[in-house]
């Protein structure tokens, strides 16, 4: 347990607060679950199937910060950024469901989602890639003189990209606002850490570039929270980007086919013992006037919203096949 | 008035639509103070700033990237590749995400990646590739290549108000090589429209890029010997204007496809796929195609001119052809 989780109450994490972080991050949870356990299993969404289960404290505690001007390039376990953002369960169930009014209109699946109206960048599968596109999101905000910064997401793996270095660099010369959080989940696909890097702490990597990084645990909503708190200062004020690592563990496999069985026997359960969401609860239990009943009833509310989005998608139509060659160019 | 060169045209181009629209940047290396590689962004940063002429660090996949992003987020960048030969680097951030963002969100990118092309500058293997092809070959991005000073600045003026990413391929032994008087007033040239640079009956060389002079010198020399050739001038390889291709293969019935890019997977399989596929029935002989061989770029000028198509091979087909 981190210092901050047992740290008595701020006033940045009052109740209100709490119980906003704790609704995305299980709402994440679940749906994520409801996708993978269930609606994948029974064939009602094809091709992969990624997940962010563990992980939800990343882009929960850092997209909650986000303005409506601010742009986010989410990568594949950032699921929570997404629902912060406003894209709902019903637009996300049907892009797993490949239909035609989830938010690609089938043109894509999975969690290769984005909305330009809600300032969405979907992922860009080739990782890393979103570095680059995320210092030009910023630089037009420096060309406009604006004070929005960008969230960048990605993981470990994404930092032995050509494009991942070329992007830090550029944000580093060109002082750009961006906040960048890595979710350090120790595997790339099945890659460990020690195969992808000779150092234990990405940040070291970052630092090389001049920019300013610093290191936390990812499982823990309130350091997450804190430290974009003071990254997104520091973008707005003009002080260039800034670099969170999140350290974190990925508790399924790469996706829903992969059983990670080459993931060390008692890893994944060392790791459940810091789940971020049991965490967030023990602290309201203990800060903020919350008791057990809260989240179950918080649970059954999550739940029930997902299974009207459940059917809601599966009534939602396909795309019509005469439309298979649309949207490759303007048309005027 | 002094006739203006390929790439003044292009730099003309670019300065008047920088004028016209305040969300008009380049970005590239050396693009700023240097003025570019080939100086087409000379002067742009006294007169526009830092924040509109850019220069970057050495990386063209963050070049992309980074362009990508401004044009998402309300810009219309103008992206310099030093070399299209370099333009590789960034061939992930073009054809997995620029290309795809329209088919996949919606999401227009208004974009243009200035990429300088082409041999007969003895730049050998890397400094002499023709790489239109990879990019033909990806939807959602359009290919443009001009042959003239008054296309390549009527084109590069499309190419930054369209809204789809655009390859722009400007030829290097072009850039000073040629030149004529342009208009005064402003004005563009479609994009997805080719041209008939030289009007003929008896034979036609489809080609685009420096190939199209080096047709029409053939073409000179074949109407000495009493042989009327049609160069057409394609400007745009994506969209291909199929209608001027099916026009000019049915009006003389000979055909050869002429490009100084590698013979296999070049476009001349594509243009023959067309002609054959919708005016076979109007063909008098063989579709003829002659491109570079199917080599790097040589160096050494006795290999690179045996690599390029010369005047001299493209006027023994098309005196085979009308003999055919």
């Amino acid at each position: 347990m981190s210092a901050s989780a047992t740290a008595p109450l701020r006033a940045t994490f009052d109740r209100p607060l709490c119980d906003r972080l704790l609704y995305y991050m299980v709402l994440m949870r679940e749906l994520e679950d409801r996708i993978e356990s269930k609606l994948y299993r029974q064939g009602k969404v094809l091709g992969g199937c990624y997940t962010g289960r563990g992980q939800e404290a990343i882009p929960v505690g850092s997209a909650i910060l986000s303005r409506a001007r601010d742009w986010l390039t989410p990568s594949h376990r950032d699921m929570g950024a997404l629902l912060i953002r406003g894209i709902t369960p019903r637009e996300i169930l049907a892009q797993y469901m490949g239909r035609a009014t989830g938010l690609t209109k089938g043109r894509d699946g999975n969690m290769h989602m984005g909305c330009a109206r809600r300032h969405c960048v979907p992922i860009i599968s080739s990782i890393g890639a979103s570095i680059p596109v995320a210092t030009g999101l910023a630089f037009a905000m420096r060309y406009r003189d604006e004070s929005n910064v960008v969230f960048n997401y990605s993981g470990d793996g994404a930092s032995s990209r050509g494009d991942w270095h070329e992007g830090i660099n550029i944000a580093a010369v060109m002082r750009l606002p961006i906040v960048f959080l890595c979710n350090n989940n120790h595997y790339a696909y099945s890659t460990p850490l020690d195969k992808q890097m000779r150092i234990a702490d990405i940040a070291v990597r970052v630092k090389a570039y001049g920019i300013p990084a610093e290191i936390v645990d990812g499982n823990d909503v309130f350091a997450v929270h804190t430290a974009t708190q003071r990254a997104v200062e520091h973008a707005r004020s003009g002080k260039g980007p800034y670099f969170i690592e999140c350290k974190t563990f990925r508790m399924s496999g790469h996706s829903a086919h992969d059983a990670a069985d080459y993931v060390p026997r008692g890893l994944r359960e060392e790791w459940s013992k810091k789940d971020p969401i049991l965490m967030l609860q023990k602290y309201m239990v203990e800060h903020a006037g919350a008791d057990e009943q809260d989240f179950v009833d918080l649970r059954q509310r999550v739940l029930d919203e997902i299974s009207e989005a459940v059917e809601w998608a599966l009534n939602q139509p396909y795309p019509d096949p005469a439309t298979v060659e649309d949207g490759v160019y303007e048309v005027r | 008035m002094p006739q203006t060169t390929y790439v003044e045209a292009i730099r003309q181009g670019i300065w008047e639509e920088m004028e016209r629209d305040s969300t008009v940047f380049v970005m590239g290396e050396d693009v700023a103070v240097y003025g570019g590689a080939f100086k087409v962004t000379k002067g742009m940063l006294d007169r526009f700033g830092e924040m509109r002429v850019v220069d970057t660090p050495l990386a063209e996949s963050g070049i992309v990237g980074a362009g990508t992003g401004a044009a998402i987020n309300g810009l219309r960048p103008i992206l310099e590749m030093q070399f299209a030969d370099f333009m590789g680097c960034g061939f992930d951030q073009i054809t997995n995400f620029a290309a795809k963002c329209r088919y996949r969100w919606g999401q227009s990118i208004p974009m243009v990646i200035r990429a300088p092309a082409g041999g007969n500058i003895h730049g050998g293997p890397f400094h002499s590739q023709n790489v239109e092809m990879p990019y033909v070959h990806t939807p959602g991005l359009k290919v443009v290549q001009p042959a003239t000073a008054y296309d390549a600045k009527g084109l590069i003026k499309a190419a930054i108000r369209d809204n789809d990413p655009v390859i722009f391929l400007e030829h290097k032994y072009l850039y000073r090589s040629v030149k004529e008087h342009l208009p005064t007033s402003p004005y563009t040239v479609p994009i997805g429209k080719a041209k008939v640079h030289r009007e003929g009956s008896d034979i036609s060389i489809i080609t685009y890029g420096w190939m199209v002079h080096v047709a029409d010198e053939a073409a000179g020399r074949a109407a000495a010997e009493g042989i009327s050739v049609e160069v057409l001038d394609l400007r745009t390889l994506v969209p291909l204007d199929r209608g001027a291709v099916l026009a000019t293969a049915k009006k003389t019935s000979k055909i050869i496809l002429l490009h100084e890019d590698t013979l296999t997977g070049g476009l001349g399989g594509e243009l023959a796929g067309i002609i054959g596929e919708h005016a076979f029935d109007y063909l008098d002989g063989p579709l003829v195609r002659i491109a570079a061989p199917d080599t790097p770029v040589p160096f050494s000028e006795t290999l690179e001119k045996a690599f390029l198509p010369s005047s001299d091979q493209v006027l023994e087909k098309t005196r085979w052809l009308y003999r055919y």
